[in-house]
């Protein structure tokens, strides 16, 4: 029978990519939010609401990140899912610009 | 749930709890006060002003006059519909002593308030007056914990507590995660009998889970009140790019002058409003720009029920010559879209939308709060005090100094407020420096003596300087001449009420702790 891998405590590496990596993402889903989500880039006031929605949304990453079993699999994750959700924002964006 | 994961969040709940306990506890307690920040404004108001105040019907009348004799008014001032003892005249407006130019969000300082009224012949009254700026103070020290520098919007302080509340939410999961374990074990188990320890780990469990959404709303917005300037500068940098966040109309200078006689009279503005908004009882009108095409008036009032914006207010944004609405975003009850979403997290915050229920609910919230970061450290300093003793004792001495310096500093502020009034320029100073006397040498005797000796002494100052509250009412009430005065209204009353109460219940504590003290001798850190 497998046990589970024992969780490492790797406190710098978690707390770096829950602080930063994790803000990254949750900036990188508002934008998709902003431009995407209901009303659209220029929906009046929803500034705010995207605004508001940072917060929360980094702090759940930012508290869940030491449940990875180790800080570099933090990284990995918190990082790969950075470079996912910004490139597919970059590729949607011009194209909204223009419209 | 893996030990290993539990071991993990319990450090994290330790170190962040630590970090920030004391300036939590700081900020919940004077947020606590903070829901009464209108009621505290009034009874800190000094009862000088000699200036009638006015029916609505003449009150079109009082706007000519003063635009008339001082037209450096119309650049911005209120009519207060409800004069009260913080609001005495039925117009006011401020003389500000910044160069122009310089955007001045004056937090307490010593801005001049000019008083105007009609007396019986129409003919006008003006007196100068010094706002109290009690309440706001208390207000700064829940945004800032007492942390000073800085000003207006750009606070020091406030930047500390975005990053405080940012540990505070970090501490509120990992205390959840480790306690789910044995919530249906534990949560309702307060063990009296079992140890000292030991209740007071049940105690703060309890008050943590019970609380958890309010603690979980409070600590997310805080974070967004303190640090929302980052928040929308990386907006604009990686979101929106070359696209404005804000759709401001700027005025521009020059445009059309406006004749004020034209204006229309504020009752019909508010009668107007009425009509679609029934339940928005207007208390004040805040007119700008009156001589402009950009003439505004904000109609301010509240509505039961409702989430506001303004700590205890919403508002219409109206032209006051043709009546029309400018903008209703953030009128009670009438909110559409992305606004109305947003006002439910300040209304959370504020604790505004249930009338005086809620608020008694939020207050008694922000003492638990309090207590919750109190509980906190002295766990921590129970758990090793065996083991290690310089942190031990220093978080000891400075928990003891800190919670009860700064309690006892706000009360003695209070009184020394009300008894040198008159006797000092700049009342804003005055509190300060009384504040943080007493906070100061607070913090300074629980070094020196540790914090054991130190806690029933502080307690002792705390019910002291809290009853001093209730005292200086009585005397001012059975001595007129003193300096000191008390206004007889239930509302303020309630003041003097709740610090008797509050300063009772210290003495208790007090008397306990030095029961205790004598019991083991002080062979204990605490």
């Amino acid at each position: 029978m497998k046990t589970p891998t024992p969780v490492r405590p790797d406190w710098i590496t978690k707390t770096f990519a829950g602080a930063v990596l994790g803000l990254g993402l949750s900036y990188a889903l508002v934008a998709l939010f902003a431009w995407y989500g209901p009303g659209g880039i220029d929906a009046p006031n929803k500034v705010q609401f995207n605004m508001w929605a940072i917060a929360p949304l980094w702090l759940l990453f930012f508290s869940l990140v030491y449940l990875f079993a180790t800080g570099w699999r933090a990284l990995m994750w918190y990082g790969w899912a950075n470079v996912l959700l910004w490139s597919f924002f970059l590729a949607c964006h011009p194209a909204a610009k223009g419209a | 749930m893996q030990s290993d994961i539990l071991r993990i969040y319990r450090s994290l709940h330790t170190w962040t709890g630590v970090i920030a306990g004391l300036a939590l506890f700081i900020a919940f307690y004077a947020g606590a006060l903070t829901m009464f920040k209108p009621t505290l404004d009034r009874w800190a108001s000094p009862a000088d002003t000699t200036v009638p105040t006015v029916e609505a019907d003449r009150l079109p009348g009082l706007v000519r006059s003063v635009l008339a004799q001082h037209p450096e008014a119309g650049r911005e001032f209120m009519l207060h519909l409800n004069p009260a003892e913080n609001r005495p005249a039925s117009l006011s407006w401020e003389v500000r002593h910044a160069a122009p130019g310089t955007e001045e969000h004056h937090h307490g300082g010593p801005a001049q308030r000019m008083l105007a009224g009609l007396d019986a012949d129409d003919t006008l009254v003006v007196q100068s007056s010094r706002p109290s700026p009690m309440a706001e103070l208390i207000d700064r020290l829940h945004q800032t914990a007492g942390i000073p520098g800085g000003d207006g919007h750009d606070l020091v302080g406030g930047y500390v507590m975005g990053v405080v509340s940012i540990f505070y939410v970090l501490a509120l999961v990992s205390g959840l995660i480790i306690f789910l374990p044995v919530i249906a074990r534990e949560l309702f188990a307060l063990r009296l009998g079992k140890s000292v320890k030991r209740f007071w780990r049940d105690a703060h469990s309890l008050i943590g889970i019970t609380a958890l959404p309010f603690h979980l709303v409070i600590g997310l917005t805080a974070i967004v009140f303190s640090l929302h300037d980052f928040f929308y500068a990386g907006l604009q940098q990686t979101v929106y790019g070359d696209k404005p966040l804000f759709s401001f109309s700027r005025p521009g200078p020059g445009g059309e002058a406006r004749d004020p006689r034209e204006m229309l009279p504020p009752q019909q503005l508010v009668e107007n409003l009425a009509e679609s908004a029934p339940e928005f009882r207007v208390t004040e009108m805040k007119y700008q720009n009156i001589f402009s095409e950009h003439a505004r008036v904000w109609v301010m009032g509240e509505a039961d029920g409702h989430m506001m914006r303004g700590g205890d207010f919403g508002f219409a944004i109206l032209d006051p010559y043709s009546g029309a609405m400018i903008s209703s975003d953030y009128l009670p009850g009438h909110q559409e879209g992305w606004v109305a979403a947003v006002t439910v997290f300040f209304g959370l915050h504020f604790g505004n939308f249930g009338g005086m229920t809620v608020q008694w609910v939020y207050f008694l919230l922000g003492i638990g709060g309090a207590f919750l970061f109190y509980s906190g450290n002295l766990l921590w300093i129970e758990n090793r005090r065996r083991k290690e003793h310089t942190g031990t004792a220093f978080l000891a001495n400075a928990t003891v100094g800190v919670s009860w310096g700064s309690v006892a500093g706000v009360a003695a502020a209070m009184v020394v407020g009300k008894w040198l009034h008159g006797y000092v320029e700049d009342s804003a100073m005055l509190y300060l420096w009384t504040y943080y006397s007493v906070f100061l040498s607070a913090v300074a005797w629980s070094f020196y003596t540790g914090a054991a000796r130190a806690l029933p002494k502080l307690l002792w100052l705390c019910a002291v300087t809290v009853w001093a509250i209730p005292l200086t009412g009585l005397l001012a009430w059975l001595f007129p001449s003193l300096p000191a005065w008390v206004h007889l209204h239930p509302e303020t009353l309630a003041v003097e009420f709740t610090a008797l109460v509050i300063g009772t219940l210290f003495a208790v504590a007090a008397f306990g702790r030095e029961g205790t003290l004598k019991r083991v001798k002080a062979t204990r850190p605490i």
